[in-house]
């Protein structure tokens, strides 16, 4: 697969994890194209941390389009029934508990679910804008990343980059497998029959468990 | 009393080296006329309170939108910030050491304004802890350990300005705002010493419905007439 056809494998992946009905916040990057792969059936709503509900694209192209962006300042606009609000009533959205899921990418995840994804020290420094508050605040937490970085693992035993928060992660979701965060350990639940449960192990720093049920990633 | 101020006039009232909060979300609800002419003036060494260094080029093709025209001409000494990662000169500037910039969580960020303009001590969040954040002695008061969850007692931020943006602003400075744009203007209306509100459309008293008004005039010292 190349870089295209894993994105698009992770995310039509990831879509499955939402149900009809659910509030979703999604990270910019991979997350923002899921509502592309969702089936008919699903509807979710969109939460963008800027304070939007009810995210929906636009093709606004007047002036309009300044007044009304996502959360990767992209214009959009909201659906019938949706609502713009202020920062403070979106991060109480965000912390109290009222987002049904998150999905957003990572530097590095660990066995324990801590995540890091805001800042390579002397390197990158982009900052962790709604990310730490979300990774505590939301029911749940998917990270959907490639499996390893220039083929370095991102899946480690204990993450190495400052952390975003810890222990918040549910489910991994990489190109090569699905991942349960348990209270065991890493746990594959899935796995992409294009590669084997050793390759799997081999690209994953972190002991996997693998699931007496391990299914093929559809 | 008249709020109506000239946007020259405004940020004539705005010093150098001032602490100064812009509501603003990657440049969508800046208040570009009054940035606009805060970037000719010549004057710097600001610490902007801004939840990101918004982006190089804007939605309708503009060079260095919103507070990306302040970093771009070096008048910026110090960003607060929760995201920089969509203004590359942000980094550049961090890396030759012209730029100091804070980064803190931004819900905490929105709180800790709130704070600052309600009369609170501190806010106290889940977001942070056994993070870096822990360390950030300007920012973070202590970890504190409540009924056996812990939080970061994270400290008021206030500023000498508040430069927002409205929608509709009626003549006693009651404010409106359109789609997104509202997001830290809300807060940051109540947290400086002075604020000047950048009226998209100045309207009469009264055509603000009651119930709509988002930013009570009480919080607004000046109004910049930015229409047309």
């Amino acid at each position: 697969m190349d870089r295209e056809q894993i994105k698009s494998f992770i995310i039509a992946r990831a879509a499955g994890e939402l149900k009809d009905g659910d509030i979703v916040n999604l990270g910019i990057g991979m997350p923002t194209m899921i509502p592309n792969f969702l089936p008919e059936d699903v509807r979710v709503t969109i939460q963008a941390e800027n304070g939007l509900l009810g995210v929906i694209p636009c093709n606004d192209e007047t002036r309009d389009a300044v007044y009304k962006v996502d959360a990767g300042a992209t214009p959009v606009t909201v659906s019938t029934g949706g609502c713009y609000f202020d920062s403070c009533t979106s991060f109480g959205m965000i912390r109290g508990g009222h987002i049904d899921v998150t999905m957003l990418g990572a530097l590095e995840v660990d066995e324990q679910g801590n995540i890091s994804n805001w800042i390579i020290p002397g390197k990158r420094l982009p900052g962790m804008g709604g990310a730490m508050d979300l990774v505590i605040g939301a029911k749940r937490v998917i990270v959907t990343m490639e499996h390893t970085q220039k083929g370095a693992p991102k899946i480690l035993k204990k993450c190495r980059l400052p952390l975003t928060a810890l222990k918040c992660v549910d489910l991994i979701i990489t190109e090569m497998g699905v991942i349960e965060v348990t209270e065991n350990g890493l746990m594959l639940v899935e796995i992409n029959p294009e590669f084997t449960v050793e390759q799997v192990q081999e690209a994953t720093e972190a002991v996997l468990i693998i699931s007496p049920d391990l299914k093929p990633m559809a | 009393m008249t709020k109506f101020v000239s946007v020259k006039e405004a940020v004539a009232m705005i010093p150098d080296g001032a602490t100064i909060m812009v509501g603003g979300f990657m440049g969508c609800g800046n208040p570009h006329k009054i940035i606009d002419e805060l970037a000719k003036s010549g004057k710097g060494n600001f610490k902007i309170i801004c939840n990101d260094g918004a982006q190089p080029g804007g939605p309708m093709g503009e060079e260095n939108y919103g507070v990306a025209k302040l970093i771009h001409n070096h008048q910026v000494k110090h960003l607060v910030a929760t995201h920089v990662g969509l203004n590359p000169e942000v980094g550049r500037q961090m890396n030759d050491g012209t730029l100091k910039v804070d980064l803190i969580p931004q819900g905490s960020f929105a709180e800790m304004i709130r704070a600052g303009g309600a009369g609170l001590g501190g806010v106290l969040t889940p977001t942070g802890v056994g993070t870096i954040i822990e360390d950030y002695e300007d920012y973070v008061h202590s970890v504190q350990e409540i009924d056996g969850k812990k939080y970061l007692l994270m400290k008021p931020i206030r500023a000498d300005f508040a430069l927002i943006s409205g929608y509709k602003v009626d003549k006693l400075g009651n404010v409106w705002y359109k789609g997104s744009t509202s997001n830290f203007g809300l807060v940051m209306a109540t947290a400086a010493d002075k604020v000047i509100v950048e009226a998209d459309n100045v309207v009469e008293v009264g055509e603000i419905e009651p119930e709509n008004v988002r930013t009570p005039c009480i919080f607004v010292d000046y109004i910049v007439n930015g229409g047309g």
